[in-house]
């Protein structure tokens, strides 16, 4: 099982190519400024989903304001697995 | 507070010219017919209506309409489980079930309050729903009103919906699969035999919302199921009034006896207003006709084929496949909405979708078809088209 830290790192990966060059960190604000749009969401989304081979219910979007948000969630749904 | 509202505020303002026409807040001036009207003071080509059957000025409808509309009044002020279940609503709904073949309908006030009143009620905290990602608004808001677990698949991919189904494992038995007959912004079909396949190998459940397909698809009109030879696959069809049948409404059929239980269970179908007399007597009129002539889903058919080829040998990018929804894709909003105002300004209005709604940050000049469109009518917009700059 990956640490959260692996798992941050892994997210932080995913998301780069929405960045536009800006700095990722846990704290990031996933709409504010990394500006993802709704299409975007769905589209890193994926791309995490294929990464850790598991299906991310849109539930836990709720959760999600940040980076670490994102990751925190991603560990939870990798223990349940 | 209202953030959200201002920034929507200054996005639309971006999009009006400076005449105020916007591709979203269009106004019918004045209606001609079912395929035309006066918008911004010109006389237009309605080519963005989904009105399929053309059915909106028939005689049959208009005279069942006007008749409820005396003998019982403008509307009926109440909720189905209160007052507002009249004779004519469980007609309708025996009518439908047996047009479906179905043991039960039950008919919602809107075609969207139809998917909220399905998906949420069907589903609980323990259920899963698998939807395609590209359903409607409707389907993914059904979904938030509920409890159950919401997982989404990739469009029209029945390898991706086995991965998730496969991920599942025991929980299939517990997941509702949720399609669409054919997709609104591409009109393009569910492969429905292949995902029909999964269900049953799975033993998950089924839910295909039929509201561009019925009356459009399939010898009798039943829709995407009916077209595939499923409709055994499938545990509920869920549709509209607002398309087909050329008024307003929602339903769904089922064979499963627990769908009478969901008037006590589903809060959009409890705590609404039940159609008016004269909505449900037009659907019921619409419903006969559907069924009485074929030959408008011919003329349907031969006008989408007409549109989508010539469109096609324009060389313009088009959805995959020919259906009543013909849509052009357009590389971005802006070059989208400079022929959005071209087309209008040649008397042809479409539909103008922009992101999210269109893929990958372009825009889609959404046209829809109907039976009541002419020949004439049809090379008159491919006309319009042809004088775009392409790029």
């Amino acid at each position: 099982m990956p640490t959260y830290r692996d798992i941050l790192t892994q997210t932080c990966e995913l998301l780069e190519p929405y960045a536009k060059g800006r700095a990722l960190e846990e704290g990031t604000d996933l709409l504010n400024h990394v500006g993802l749009d709704s299409i975007q969401a769905m589209e890193v989304l994926l791309a995490a989903e294929g990464r850790f081979d598991m299906s991310i219910p849109l539930n836990v979007l709720a959760e999600v304001r940040t980076v670490g948000d994102l990751a925190q969630q991603l560990q939870h749904l990798l223990e349940r697995r | 507070m209202l953030d959200n509202l201002r920034a929507i505020a200054a996005a639309r303002q971006a999009l009006l010219n400076e005449d105020g026409v916007s591709p979203f807040g269009t106004v019918v001036e004045k209606v001609i017919s079912t395929t035309e009207g006066i918008l911004d003071g010109r006389r237009t080509i309605l080519a963005g209506t989904n009105n399929y059957l053309g059915l909106t000025f028939d005689p049959v409808c208009i005279e069942a309409a006007c008749t409820a509309l005396r003998n019982e009044g403008t509307g009926t002020t109440g909720s189905r489980m209160a007052n507002g279940t009249f004779a004519a609503h469980t007609a309708l709904e025996r009518e439908l079930a047996a047009f479906f073949g179905r043991r039960d309908a039950m008919v919602f006030s809107t075609g969207y309050i139809a998917n909220l009143g399905m998906l949420s009620a069907l589903t609980g905290r323990d259920d899963v729903i698998l939807i395609d990602a590209d359903c409607h608004a409707s389907i993914y808001d059904g979904c938030r009103l509920g409890t159950a677990e919401v997982i989404r698949f990739r469009h029209n991919n029945p390898e991706d919906l086995d991965i998730r189904l496969r991920r599942l494992g025991e929980r299939t038995a517990r997941t509702l699969i949720v399609v669409e007959g054919i997709y609104s912004m591409l009109g393009d079909r569910a492969p429905l035999a292949a995902i029909a396949a999964l269900k049953r190998r799975y033993g998950a459940w089924l839910l295909v919302d039929e509201a561009h397909s019925f009356g459009v698809l399939g010898a009798h009109g039943r829709g995407l199921a009916e077209e595939a030879g499923v409709e055994d696959a499938v545990d509920f069809v869920v549709g509209t009034f607002s398309k087909s049948l050329g008024t307003i409404g929602g339903f769904s059929a089922s064979d499963h006896p627990e769908l009478d239980s969901l008037r006590y269970a589903s809060r959009p179908y409890l705590f609404t207003a039940s159609p008016s007399p004269s909505i449900v007597a037009s659907a019921r009129a619409a419903l006969g006709l559907l069924q009485g002539r074929p030959e408008l889903r011919k003329r349907l058919w031969e006008n989408a084929h007409g549109l989508y080829e010539r469109l096609r040998d324009l060389g313009f990018a088009l959805g995959p496949e020919p259906s009543p929804i013909v849509a052009v894709m357009m590389a971005t909003p802006e070059e989208g909405l400079a022929c959005w105002r071209a087309l209008l300004a040649q008397g042809v209005y479409v539909n103008l979708i922009v992101p999210p709604a269109a893929p990958n940050g372009g825009s889609l000049l959404r046209c829809s078809v109907g039976a009541a469109h002419t020949p004439e009518q049809i090379e008159r917009i491919a006309g319009a088209f042809a004088t775009l700059p392409r790029v």
